[in-house]
């Protein structure tokens, strides 16, 4: 291949003509740009104190600052006592492999953007013209065997080095083997609400998964199987592992064994309706003989209550009870969530609103205020039944 | 002033201005536009077409972003918002990014062969109007979605419509039926193009012009739509299927009769990762004629960028699983993936080292087309490497389906392709219309939007690496991503601005913008050999060439590229 | 600029001359580029939904299933098989200026390409009312109907464009100077043909296995 031509020479076109579309006004910057001279800047003044700007700064925040005051069912308050951080605040080993393996990439490709970057800014300023600058063209050099061998080879280098590592990873988390004394959970996804079973203990909750603390020394995991009901969602507690999905038709698997306790969120990460945006996840990570009572209490049924006795017998003839579950009761309905401890959880509505007697109340008496196009029908209960209702509701602890 | 040239470098039409026409009424002029075949008329319909799309899928893009500016804003409801949502997504894909980008190619690439049309000029006016019927489809929804039930109106799927939500079960009304209806119609105006692309590059080049001394644009052109060939197919089978689904009760995606909801996933994304280089591979094209004229010099590596898109091309078949890492692939299948994904950044890698390259040693001229095509590679370089971050699978199985990859795909489609297509406009434009757009008028454009890109696309990154997952309507507070939100929401303004800077100056630079003449950046393509803008037979007579550039070689005669090619 | 080299161009230019035009200028023939281009795309297509057939061999959840109710389509394969030989000898007759004999081998090609069709009509009626098979009945059935349909719709466009050409041949306007493109029509035939193996192949032979 031909290297550098190293003759400039002049051009053979009157001068005039390459200059014809330069308009008249200097470069004065060292940039060569044809922006922020005087005059640019006074009409940059004048635009911003123009009439229609002054509308826009007005309009915008109003806009922007009306709906800060929207309603937000008290999850404001509840999320900010849990502890910030996701991708890189890992507290499980699948999180930690894969924020390792991240920062790694990082690295990888921050020095390739500096140097990359670092090389394109300098040839824009050093070579760029200057007034004053002759009009010759610069040596043609029309390419270069050995720079081209350079930087195919490092990049395939960096590759197969990135591969490696990756593929580590993935095997680390994906093939990892289930030790003996796993708890397991069968995540079953729902439009927009998740249910969470217990097969070997024998309890079914819903929206929020206890699981118990896993010492790194003698880990108790919990893996975790997650099937879907109807469309397409994914299961993503960012802190505690990576994204997978709960496809109908379909049995997936995934693991986490968290090492500190406390409360993560999650959510929904896979389009599945109308309200993906509120299917959430809250995991309550405690301490095994915690853990252990927990199930305990999730074992037992609901507790029949002679004062709440007339909710109780509204939720049975209404429709509550073809959705919904309560052990201890006649409804036996799997469309909607189990709800026999119902005020064991700290949200309503897979997380759309603090679990409080007045959000359980405007849940019930219209699901869609707060969670519009929610797929549980307004019930229509007069108000007396609501009242009784709800106050059953409340016991189901 | 721009007659002075042209006793010296005749190549195509002798008068440099055209021949004053006789204003025609406007309804003949209308008519005119309607049954025309000629590529240079079509490209400026899928042009401004396109941009007509980009500003409505712009708004709605905005409507979203003021939602999501602040948690729980309530501006629109969460219906309003999905709908809002796909049809941003496909709107901007099928009618705002393939027309644009397959209009400049119509417009440029016999031209730029010495050609005096494609190769099948009605079939490329079948190709458009079938493109915009279908495009009008699509937002039709909005009045037709509703079916006899009432049930639907626009499709809320998302752009990739996962099955089974589109399933009649969960997918009521027409709404999705007019999402793959008007983009089956597209699709088949776009393979339409695609076939006359590549009949036109090897059937009808000028005399001399060997397939080794085409520009590189009509070579990446040749590659873009060989890769339409064979990508389209997939989206439109898997839509037929979904029809057949919809309508005769098969079970392609019924999962309650044994189908997949996983294969509708993979036909998608082998149409959809090789969709992706069909967006962005014009922006190459343009990339690799613009930067060597406002640098001076020839491209660096002609042989290795031209090899470079074929492998681009052809690997680009083979990564379309990294969509789909967390849908519980095995792992020797994800780790095959995740190989494929880091060996396609390579030759995209040598693309932008070569554009350097070009870049070292020059004498640039820091014009619009040109700032458009350096932050250009500084953005694709970014986004690539956002795709690599993506491609390590673990990685991805935090980052899939957040904001990290929003904020990655518009690096692509916005800091890479839509400035290309701007940088495009700017240097294209005078030979188009035989007047320049506005320089100053450009250059605040640019620097508007690039403000405004980057306090919206540089922030979403961290939203998504802070837990927010994508085609949310709203986010609760206290969890860190109202900070984010509300700085790319502000972004958009200045964006925005950009764009209508962008609008007048075209509309004003199309009466009173200077007039260009035949070659007004000192080029060396055959597009800038003859009259701005061209008479329709495109050139008086068919050039014969010697080299890659043919006007270098009228131009310095003493020193023609072909004695170094 | 056909006549002036670039020579002429400046009195002070070296006298070195470019690499010669090679004259004359040949290169394929776009409606050749552009079949090939259709075929590779219809390749693509079919591609996918013959992966999607075999993705389901074996996966219905009910009954019937393909080795209950299939039969091999021999009478169709050798209609059609036979048709392309026909529509290769019908176009090379038409080169060589033999307009009786082309529109003879055209007229068998038509019939042959319509016997396909007739035959496959007559299978899927055979499936639809006496086997109870049908695009809703299970997975089967969606993807055979879909890729037989496919391929048979393709096979109907074809018979049409022959159809076409054969009313514009009764009607004398078709003359040797039209050989290439009814050449090309015949590429398109053969493809339609190529796929048919594939087809068969796949539905009748690796489908009940």
């Amino acid at each position: 291949m031909v290297t550098a031509r190293r003759s400039g020479y002049t051009v053979t076109v009157p001068v005039d003509y390459r200059n014809a579309i330069i308009d008249d006004r200097p470069l004065n910057n060292p940039f060569g740009t044809r922006i922020c001279c005087a005059a640019d800047l006074l009409l940059l003044r004048k635009l911003l104190l123009s009439r229609w700007s002054r509308v826009a700064y007005v309009v915008f925040p109003v806009l922007v600052a009306v709906p800060a005051w929207a309603e937000d069912w008290g999850m404001g308050a509840a999320n900010r006592q849990i502890a910030r951080g996701a991708v890189f605040s890992p507290a499980s080993t699948p999180a930690s492999a894969i924020a390792t393996l991240a920062w790694f990439a990082l690295a990888i490709t921050a020095a390739i953007f500096v140097t990359v970057g670092g090389l394109l800014m300098y040839s824009v300023v050093r070579f760029r013209t200057r007034p004053g600058d002759d009009q010759r063209e610069p040596p043609q050099l029309y390419g270069s065997n050995p720079i081209e061998f350079a930087w195919t080879a490092i990049p395939l280098l960096i590759v197969f080095v990135l591969v490696l590592a990756t593929i580590r990873t993935i095997y680390d988390v994906q093939a990892a083997v289930e030790p003996p004394d796993a708890i397991h959970v069968r995540v079953i996804g729902h439009q927009w609400w998740w249910e969470f079973q217990y097969p070997d203990l024998g309890i079914v909750t819903a929206n929020e998964l206890h699981v118990p603390l896993s010492d790194p020394a003698h880990p108790t995991p919990t893996w975790i199987e997650l099937e879907s009901a109807d469309v397409a969602h994914s299961f993503w507690v960012p802190r505690l592992g990576g994204k997978t999905d709960l496809i109908p038709n379909r049995i997936n698997t995934m693991w986490i064994d968290p090492h500190q306790a406390g409360v993560y969120l999650g959510q929904c990460a896979e389009f599945c309706g109308t309200e993906h945006a509120m299917m959430l996840i809250r995991v309550i990570v405690e301490p095994r003989p915690i853990f252990d009572q927990w199930v305990a209490a999730q074992r037992l049924t609901a507790v029949a209550q002679d004062a709440v006795a007339h909710g109780r017998q509204v939720f049975q003839a209404n429709a509550c009870s073809s959705c919904h579950t309560v052990r201890g009761t006649s409804a036996h309905g799997t469309y909607g969530p189990d709800l026999t401890h119902l005020m064991s959880r700290l949200t309503v509505g897979s997380g759309v609103a603090t679990n409080t007697p007045e959000h359980l109340k405007i849940w019930v008496r219209d699901p869609a205020r707060m969670k519009p196009g929610v797929l549980m029908p307004a019930m229509n209960l007069s108000a007396n039944d609501l009242d009784d209702v709800v106050a059953w509701m409340v016991t189901l602890k | 002033m721009a007659g002075t040239i042209d006793d010296r470098i005749t190549l195509g039409a002798q008068s440099s201005d055209q021949v004053p026409e006789v204003a025609l009424p406007l309804l003949a002029t209308l008519h005119e536009w309607v049954i025309t075949v000629d590529h240079k008329k079509l490209g400026l319909m899928y042009i401004g077409g396109g941009l007509i799309f980009f500003l409505v899928a712009g708004l709605q893009a905005a409507t979203m972003r003021l939602q999501l500016a602040v948690p729980d804003a309530g501006i629109v409801s969460p219906q309003v918002f999905n709908r809002l949502l796909t049809l941003h997504g496909t709107a901007m894909v099928f009618l705002v990014g393939m027309p644009i980008l397959i209009g400049f190619f119509n417009y440029l690439v016999p031209l730029m062969i010495g050609a005096r049309d494609l190769a099948f000029p009605r079939l490329n006016a079948f190709g458009f109007w079938l493109w915009f019927f279908g495009a009008l489809l699509l937002y039709f929804s909005y009045i037709g979605g509703g079916g006899m039930e009432g049930a639907g109106s626009a499709p809320a799927v998302g752009w990739f419509a996962y099955a089974p939500m589109t399933e009649t079960p969960f997918s009521r009304g027409h709404s999705t039926d007019y999402w793959i209806l008007s983009i089956l119609l597209a699709s088949v105006g776009s393979t339409a193009t695609a076939i006359n692309l590549i009949a036109t590059t090897f059937s009808m080049r000028c005399p001399g012009m060997t397939l080794n001394k085409m520009p590189v644009l009509v070579w990446l052109a040749v590659v873009d739509a060989g890769l339409m060939l064979v990508a389209l197919p997939p989206l439109a089978a898997a839509q037929i299927m979904l029809l057949l689904d919809r309508y005769l009760g098969a079970h392609f995606f019924d999962t309650q009769a044994g189908g997949s909801a996983l294969l509708w996933q993979h036909f998608f994304w082998i149409f959809g990762h090789p969709e992706v280089y069909v967006l962005v591979i014009p922006a190459f094209a343009f990339a690799s004629e613009i930067i060597p004229v406002f640098s001076r010099k020839v491209i660096f590596g002609y042989e290795v960028m031209v090899a470079a898109s074929c492998a681009i091309g052809f690997i680009s078949l083979g990564v379309w699983a990294h969509h789909m890492f967390t849908v519980g692939l095995t792992p020797a299948g994800n780790a095959f993936f995740v190989t494929s994904t880091m060996l396609v950044g390579i030759p995209t890698g040598i693309k932008i080292f070569n554009w350097v390259g070009t870049m070292w040693g020059g004498s640039i001229r820091l014009r619009t087309p040109m700032l458009f095509s350096i932050a250009f590679l500084f953005q694709f370089l970014i986004a690539g490497l956002t795709g690599i971050m993506l491609g390590v699978a673990p990685f991805d199985w935090q980052l899939s389906d957040t904001y990290f990859v929003v904020a990655h795909f518009h690096y692509v489609l916005i800091g890479g392709i839509l400035f290309m297509i701007f940088a495009a406009i700017y240097y294209w434009f005078p030979k188009a219309t035989g007047r320049m757009l506005d320089e100053r008028l450009g250059q605040w454009h640019f620097w508007i939007f690039l403000a405004g890109f980057h306090l919206t696309f540089d922030t979403l990154h961290f939203a998504g690496l802070a837990g927010m997952p994508r085609r949310i309507y709203t986010y609760q507070p206290g969890r860190g991503l109202e900070f984010p939100n509300l700085i790319a929401s502000i972004g958009v303004i200045f964006q925005a601005v950009g764009m209508i800077i962008l609008v007048f100056n075209i509309i004003r630079s199309l009466t009173s913008g200077k007039v260009a003449g035949k070659d007004p950046w000192d080029a060396w393509t055959l597009e800038w050999s003859t009259a701005s803008p061209p008479p329709e037979y495109n050139f008086e007579d068919l050039p014969k060439v010697h080299s890659r550039r043919p006007l270098w070689d009228l131009k310095h005669p003493e020193d023609p590229d072909w004695k170094y090619e | 600029m056909s006549s002036t080299e670039p020579l002429m161009m400046d009195a002070r230019a070296g006298t070195v001359a470019p690499p010669p035009v090679p004259d004359p200028w040949v290169l394929p023939l776009r409606g050749r580029v552009g079949m090939i281009a259709l075929i590779a795309t219809e390749s693509a297509f079919f591609t996918i939904f013959v992966t999607a057939y075999v993705f389901y061999i074996g996966k219905s959840l009910t009954p019937p299933y393909p080795r209950d109710v299939l039969s091999y389509p021999l009478f169709n394969t050798v209609c059609l098989l036979s048709s392309s030989a026909t529509i290769a000898l019908a176009s090379r007759a038409l080169r060589a200026g033999l307009t009786r004999r082309f529109a003879i081998l055209w007229f068998i090609t038509l019939a042959l390409g319509v016997a396909f069709l007739i035959g496959t009509g007559l299978e899927w009626h055979r499936l639809i009312y006496h086997a109870g098979l049908t695009i809703r009945t299970n997975l089967f059935g969606t993807t055979y109907y879909t890729l037989v349909g496919l391929h048979a719709t393709h096979v109907t466009v074809g018979a049409l464009a022959i159809a076409l050409v054969m009313t514009l041949t009764w009607a004398g306007a078709v003359t040797p100077e039209h050989a290439e493109r009814i050449e090309l029509l015949s590429w398109y035939w053969h493809f339609v043909d190529a796929v048919w193996i594939v087809v068969f192949l796949t539905v009748y032979v690796i489908g009940v296995r």
